[in-house]
């Protein structure tokens, strides 16, 4: 009878005994991968930008690159020194609505590239971090954030930068080849780039979607216009009214073609660009400035941006750009060296197939 | 009394030692297991310093020297494809030679007269060989795959083409393990000697398939090449990153998306991939300019390998 009882109490015990146990370790497992989750899922948002090569530092809301993010297994000495000559601040206009959605896959990606990156929305967040400038949200807000913008980044970083890029957060843009087009240029021109639409204008304007980049005079001018009241809120087509408003400030209209007069700054993404017919009906026809190509000689090598990208073709245009390549493959289009750039190592240059070797916009820069 | 309570901390001790012992055992074989799983046969592209090693003489020789058969099964039912590929990648074969299953107007190919999946593959392989004199490698893939046939060299690069090789994105089913067909797969030449060879014995390579059952062709080639000893390689790039891909770029980002949301590109996908699956007509169009043309500006990649674009061509 006692032997039995006493079994039954060492059954008892060994059961008890592995209960407790069992529920320890998965806690005390549970709560470490569940920690090592939350670490890797939600680090501060403004640590992870640049990855790991990048360094930078923070500044109220904007995000200041320390030294060009370098990428493994290339030779970067000349994109290097353009850094260094070619400073552009990019800002980028995003919503509250949108940080998640949008904005996000452009810190993760192409604003990396920048020397400075804002990120302009109406309200400020500090976490983010974006700027708010104060107006409401909509389409009809779009020239009143970007007056407001403009006016906030030349106050506040005019002399940080040499060019000042505005981009929507569905616009990729390839910032190394931005500033290869600029490099022929000095930011005391009074001139702004895009891609450039003909009507309303005399000299033309350049489309919102796409980006368009400010020399720091034109950016003065601009500032200026507002200041004096040369240049007031006119309409809420935001291109347009900035068209406008620069053309009365006497800043130059750039052409933005590559030295083969391919466009480089892209309305649509690539996939239109380079496969679609647009239908002769299309508004397209109009607007652009330069005779449209269509097929693959739409888009040049060197293309600084796309319109229309969302989340997913953001990560695929990064990849494509900046890893995804045919090993040991020589381009067809090299074009040569901007002035005052050191080549980079011993090899010598060679163009296989008689290709081009002008620089960018040359003889068509002067109007 | 004091017994009993003796037996049950005992009781209690033995079952706290049982649980950690079986939680031990628990973890150590589903790790193992992970390791057995992945148990496949890798290789790698050419190391930086195993090409430095290389001199410039040799390495110019190698570029001109690697020369790639592709094969390419076509349906007819899947002509923007077919066009696509004619226009996109394939100018990039040193000979592309598409295989289709009966007589088409529109585009030249091969007709091997045969809706059989499996015999059109038996006979693209056979024809490949008797017509692909002077070809080291030979590549087969399907209308919708995707391939940079210089990444392709540059991972053959280091491997010596009279050894056997059948190359791709493997996968184990069962004992057997194949290279799946979606992701394109390469045959040395030698692999596809002993293939040609085998293709005779009608016991054990029969041209209606495994007797059992049907499997499915690239599992019909992979138990062929297995009866002259040649099995499936997996290929990777120096990150371990995998080069074949079965999927299209687009959802390997969106997978990267939702599993690495803090390194995206990085995570997602080699480099120096040489095929991807399921991409559109139109974006084979896009990988083109992305692989061959959209760069940013200022950066050089001193490669070990020279290859120039080919003639009249516009896209690449």
């Amino acid at each position: 009878m006692a032997a039995l009882s006493s079994r039954c109490c060492f059954s008892l015990g060994f059961l008890v005994g592995t209960c407790t146990l069992y529920f320890f370790l998965t806690q005390v497992w549970f709560e470490r991968k569940f920690s090592l989750q939350l670490d890797s899922q939600v680090p501060s948002m403004a640590g992870q930008w640049g990855g790991e090569n990048q360094s930078w530092r923070v500044e109220g809301s904007a995000l200041i690159s320390l030294r060009y993010p370098h990428l493994q297994g290339k030779d970067s000495r000349v994109a290097d020194q353009l850094y260094k000559k070619v400073r552009i601040l990019c800002w980028v206009m995003t919503g509250p609505d949108n940080l998640e959605t949008k904005a996000r896959h452009v810190k993760a990606t192409w604003s990396r590239h920048c020397n400075i990156v804002i990120f302009m929305s109406s309200r400020e967040d500090p976490d983010f971090p974006t700027v708010g400038l104060g107006t409401k949200e909509g389409r009809d807000q779009l020239y009143w954030k970007t007056i407001r913008a403009f006016q906030y980044v030349e106050q506040h970083h005019s002399h940080q930068a040499d060019w000042f890029l505005k981009a929507d957060d569905d616009t990729f843009v390839v910032v190394d080849n931005l500033r290869w087009i600029l490099s022929n240029y000095t930011p005391d021109e009074p001139i702004y780039f895009g891609k450039r639409f003909k009507p309303y204008t005399k000299q033309g304007y350049m489309s919102g979607g796409a980006g368009y980049v400010l020399s720091r005079e034109a950016l003065r001018r601009f500032v200026e216009g507002f200041r004096t009241k040369a240049c007031t809120h006119t309409t809420s087509v935001e291109d347009l009214a900035l068209g406008q408003c620069l053309e009365k400030m006497g800043v130059l209209a750039g052409d933005s073609r590559d030295s083969i007069h391919r466009e480089t700054f892209h309305p649509f993404v690539p996939e239109h660009h380079l496969t679609m017919k647009f239908a002769k009906s299309f508004w397209y026809w109009n607007y652009c400035y330069y005779p449209i190509v269509e097929g693959p000689q739409c888009c040049s090598d060197l293309a600084v941006s796309f319109h229309y990208v969302d989340a997913e073709l953001m990560h695929m245009l990064e990849y494509y750009t900046y890893h995804l390549r045919a090993y040991g493959y020589q381009y067809r289009y090299q074009p040569s060296l901007p002035e005052g750039v050191e080549p980079d190592s011993a090899r010598t240059e060679h163009s296989p197939l008689g290709t081009e070797r002008d620089a960018p916009g040359n003889g068509s820069s002067k109007l | 009394m004091i017994s009993e309570g003796s037996s049950f901390i005992k009781g209690m001790l033995l079952g706290g030692l049982f649980c950690a012992v079986v939680t031990l055992l628990g973890n150590f074989s589903t790790g193992h297991q992970s390791t057995t799983d992945h148990h496949h046969h890798h290789i790698q592209v050419p190391s930086k310093e195993e090409l430095l090693k290389l001199p410039e003489p040799k390495r110019i020789e190698l570029s001109q020297s690697i020369r790639v058969y592709c094969a390419i099964l076509v349906q007819p039912r899947e002509l923007s494809y077919w066009a696509a590929v004619k226009e996109t990648w394939s100018k990039h074969c040193d000979k592309a030679e598409f295989y289709s299953p009966e007589n088409v107007k529109v585009f030249h190919s091969v007709n091997l007269d045969t809706k059989d999946k499996w015999l059109m593959l038996r006979n693209a392989l056979k024809h490949a060989y008797a017509n692909g004199k002077g070809y080291s490698w030979y590549f087969v893939a399907l209308p919708s795959t995707f391939a940079i046939i210089e990444n392709l060299k540059f991972f053959l690069l280091n491997k010596d083409p009279g050894q056997p090789f059948y190359i791709g994105h493997t996968v184990k089913s069962g004992e057997l393990e194949y290279a799946e067909l979606e992701g394109g797969l390469v045959l040395s030449v030698e692999a596809l000697r002993r293939l040609v060879g085998v293709f005779s014995d009608s016991v054990k390579c029969p041209e209606q398939g495994s007797v059992l059952w049907k499997l499915t062709e690239e599992k019909e080639l992979a138990v062929c090449l297995k009866y002259t000893g040649v099995f499936a390689e997996n290929a990777e790039d120096s990150e371990g990153k995998e080069i074949f891909n079965t999927k299209s770029v687009n959802t390997l980002i969106k997978e990267a998306l939702a599993e690495k949301p803090q390194e995206v590109v990085n995570g997602c996908c080699s480099d120096v991939a040489i095929t991807f699956h399921g991409q559109s007509p139109n974006h084979m169009q896009v990988l083109m300019y992305g692989v061959y043309r959209l760069r940013p500006y200022g950066h050089t990649f001193h490669d070990s390998l020279v290859f120039l674009p080919p003639v009249d061509s516009d896209n690449d």
